[in-house]
C-alpha cells in the first residue's frame, strides 16, 4: 500500500523517466500498484487465512468470517502438538529433518562429483553420458517409482528412510547436476591450469579449487532439496508406513482422516508449524531463491 | 545441449596437445580415469535406479504381479485391460489432460501478466517478488492442501464471503463439475516461480528497442506484441515446458483434496494418483507399470510436440547472426 502513493510522489521529479524508453510513470503506475495489491491480497489470503484459523477457538471457526480471531487460542498447537493417538508432532518433525538433511548432503556430494567431471574432465564417451543425464532430467519420478519400490523392498528398505536419501547420493537429481555443470563452466579454466602446473592432479583440483569456488551453486542446491524434500509427500506416502517413521506431510495427513469441527484448529495449527522451516529458508535465502537458480536456467 | 558440452574442452584438448609430446599421453590417461571415478556414483544410480528400474518394469507390464507371488507373464493384457476395458484409466487420462491443458496456460498468463505489471514499476519490485513468490514456495505442501479442502469445502470460508455477495455457496469439491477447478486455482495460484523467470527474461531485453519502437510511433500494445512477446518468447518456451511436465505430475493436492480417492466421479482421479492407487492401494504392480509406460509414452510425445511447436514461434536473438 504504501508504495503507491510515493510513486505519485516520484512522478513529476522524474521527469527523464521517459527518455528510458519505458512508459511514463503517473497515472499508469498508479493503476499497476492498484492491480498489483489487488492481487496481493488475493494471493496472500490463503497464508492468511491458515495463520488466523490456527488461533481459532471451534466456535469462531464456524461463527468468525474474518480471517483473524477475535481472541487468540494458542491452545491448537497444544492440542495438534500431542493430537495423533500414540505419537507426537515432535516425532514426525525429527523423520522429517533426518529425511531433508540427508537428501540435502546426498544432493550437494553427489551432483559436484558428477558435475565437475561432466564440466571439466575429459574422458571417452563422455557426450553420450551427458546425454543421458539429460535424458533422466526429463524422466517423470513416477515412471520408475513401481520398479523402485520393488527393488528396495528386496533390499529390506521399506518403512526405513533409506528410499528417500540413498538414491539421493547416486547424483539421480539430474537437475542439479545440470546447474553444478553450468556453475562449473563459468569458472576461469587458467586456475585449473595454475593448479595442475603445480602439480594437482584432478582430485586435489576439485577440492582445492573448484569445489570452493562452486560455493553459490552448492548453497542454492541445499535450499532447494531442502524445500522440495520438506514439502514432498508422493515418495514418503509410498516408503512410510509406520505411523513412528512418518514424516511431517503424512503425519498432517492423520488429521484429516479424523474429521469434525474440533480437529480443524489443530489441524491447521500443526500445517502452520510444517511450513515454519521452509518459510525461514525462504526468508534467509530470499533472494537466492528469486533470483538465482530459476534464472540460472536461462542463461546456460 | 550435449553438443554446446562439448565446445570449450575441445578447445582446451587443442590447446593442451602442446604438452603431449612430454608425456600428456600418462596424464589423459589419468584424467579419463579421475572422470569415471568422479562419475562413480552417478553410474550405479543411472544403472541401479534409473535404466535397470526401467527395463525391469517394462517387463513388469507384461505381467501380473502382487509383490507376494512372482511375476506371471500375461503378455499385452495389462495394455489391453488399461485401453479396452478400465473406465476408470479413460477418467484419469480426461482430467489429466484438462487439468494440464486448463492450468499451465493459465499460470503462465497470470505469472506474465504480473511480471509486466512488476518490470514497468520498479519501486518496491523486490518485496513484490518476494511476496509473490510465497505460494510456489508452500504451495506443493500437505499443508496447503489442507487449507484448500478447508477453503473450497462444505463449510468453506469461501462459500461465507461468496454468501455475503448473495451467491449461494456448494461444496466446490465434493462436487465432480467443480472439483478439479480447485486443483487448477491451486496450481495457478502457484504463478510466483513461473514470474520470477518472465521477470528476468523481461529485463534482458534492451531498452533501445522500445525507444526505436516509440519513435516509429507503436503503442503499448504494438510494443508488448512485437518486440516484448518475441524477445520473451525462448523464456515462455523454457517456462511452457518445465509447466507442462509438472502439470502431468501433479499428484499431492489430488490426493489430500479427494481424500486418496480421485472422486468425485473420478472428476480429480490425476494419472500419477490412479497409478499410485492401482500400484499400491491394489499392489497390481504390473498393471501398474503398464501405466507408467503408457504415461512416459504420452508425455514423451507432448513434450516432443511443445518442441517442435517451439521451432515455430521462439525467436532467438543472435538467430540472424547464423
Amino acid at each position: 500500500m504504501t508504495t503507491a502513493p510515493s510513486t505519485l510522489a516520484s512522478a513529476p521529479i522524474a521527469p527523464q523517466a521517459p527518455t528510458r524508453g519505458r512508459p511514463a510513470r503517473g497515472r499508469g503506475g498508479i493503476v499497476a500498484h492498484v492491480v498489483l495489491v489487488a492481487l496481493l491480497v488475493v494471493a496472500l489470503y490463503p497464508i492468511v487465512y491458515m495463520v488466523g484459523t490456527s488461533f481459532k477457538s471451534p466456535q469462531e471457526i464456524s461463527n468468525n468470517l474474518d480471517v483473524l480471531p477475535e481472541s487468540f487460542t494458542p491452545g491448537n498447537y497444544a492440542d495438534g502438538w500431542s493430537g495423533i493417538p500414540g505419537v507426537s508432532f515432535a516425532r514426525f518433525f525429527a523423520n522429517s529433518v533426518v529425511v531433508s538433511v540427508g537428501v540435502v548432503v546426498g544432493n550437494v556430494l553427489s551432483c559436484a562429483l558428477a558435475a565437475y567431471a561432466f564440466a571439466r574432465l575429459r574422458f571417452p564417451l563422455r557426450g553420450v553420458w551427458f546425454a543421458l543425464m539429460i535424458g533422466t532430467l526429463l524422466l517423470p519420478h513416477h515412471v520408475l517409482v513401481v520398479p523402485q519400490y520393488v527393488l528396495f523392498n528386496a533390499l529390506g528398505w521399506v518403512n526405513t528412510p533409506l528410499p528417500l536419501i540413498v538414491p539421493k547420493f547416486l547424483a539421480t537429481d539430474a537437475f542439479f547436476v545440470f546447474l553444478m555443470v553450468q556453475f562449473m563452466r563459468g569458472i576461469p579454466r587458467t586456475l585449473d591450469e595454475a593448479a595442475a602446473i603445480d602439480g594437482c592432479g584432478p582430485f586435489a583440483t576439485f577440492f582445492r579449487i573448484v569445489l570452493p569456488l562452486t560455493k553459490p551453486a552448492l548453497v542454492t542446491t541445499t535450499v532447494f532439496s531442502f524445500i522440495q524434500t520438506w514439502n514432498d509427500f508422493f515418495s514418503q506416502l509410498v516408503y512410510l508406513n509406520d505411523i513412528a517413521k512418518y514424516t511431517l506431510p503424512i503425519g498432517l495427513r492423520l488429521f484429516l482422516d479424523s474429521s469434525g469441527q474440533n480437529a480443524v484448529g489443530p489441524m491447521f495449527a500443526m500445517s502452520v508449524l510444517s511450513l515454519v522451516p521452509v518459510f525461514l529458508f525462504f526468508l534467509v535465502f530470499q533472494r537466492l531463491i528469486v533470483e538465482g537458480i530459476n534464472t540460472s536456467g536461462i542463461k546456460g | 545441449m550435449a553438443d554446446t558440452a562439448h565446445r570449450p574442452p575441445r578447445v582446451a584438448a587443442r590447446r593442451s596437445t602442446a604438452d603431449r609430446s612430454r608425456g600428456g599421453s600418462p596424464r589423459r590417461r589419468r584424467e579419463a580415469v579421475a572422470g569415471y571415478t568422479f562419475l562413480l556414483p552417478w553410474f550405479i544410480g543411472l544403472f541401479g535406479i534409473t535404466l535397470f528400474p526401467m527395463l525391469y518394469s517394462l517387463y513388469l507390464s507384461f505381467t501380473d504381479y502382487d509383490l507376494l507371488q512372482s511375476p506371471q507373464w500375461i503378455g499385452l493384457e495389462n495394455y489391453v485391460r488399461m485401453l479396452t476395458d478400465d473406465p476408470q484409466y479413460w477418467n484419469s487420462v480426461k482430467a489429466t489432460l484438462l487439468f494440464a491443458v486448463v492450468s499451465v496456460p493459465l499460470k503462465l498468463a497470470v505469472a506474465l501478466g504480473v511480471a509486466l505489471l512488476l518490470y514497468r514499476d520498479r519501486r518496491g519490485v523486490g518485496l513484490y517478488r518476494a511476496l509473490f513468490y510465497v505460494p510456489s514456495l508452500l504451495g506443493g505442501s500437505v499443508a496447503i492442501a489442507i487449507v484448500w479442502q478447508t477453503l473450497f469445502g462444505g463449510q468453506g470460508a469461501l462459500n461465507e464471503i461468496l454468501g455475503l455477495v448473495g451467491i449461494e455457496g456448494r461444496s466446490w469439491i465434493t462436487n465432480p463439475s467443480t472439483a478439479l477447478g480447485t486443483l487448477v486455482l491451486l496450481a495457478a495460484w502457484q504463478f510466483g516461480a513461473p514470474m520470477v523467470i518472465f521477470l528476468a527474461g523481461l529485463k534482458q531485453i534492451p531498452a533501445e528497442m522500445f525507444e526505436a519502437g516509440a519513435l516509429d510511433g507503436a503503442g503499448r500494445f504494438k510494443q508488448f506484441w512485437h518486440i516484448t512477446l518475441p524477445m520473451l518468447s525462448p523464456v515462455l518456451f523454457f517456462n511452457l515446458v518445465l509447466e507442462t511436465i509438472a502439470g502431468f505430475q501433479g499428484f499431492t493436492a489430488a490426493f489430500v483434496i479427494s481424500g486418496g480417492t480421485g472422486g468425485p466421479a473420478d472428476s480429480t482421479l490425476l494419472y500419477t494418483l490412479y497409478l499410485y492407487l492401482r500400484g499400491f492401494g491394489d499392489f497390481q504392480m504390473g498393471y501398474a507399470s503398464a501405466m507408467a509406460w503408457g504415461f512416459l509414452l504420452v508425455l514423451g510425445i507432448i513434450t516432443a510436440i511443445v518442441f517442435r511447436s517451439g521451432s515455430l514461434w521462439v525467436h532467438y536473438a543472435d538467430e540472424g547472426e547464423h
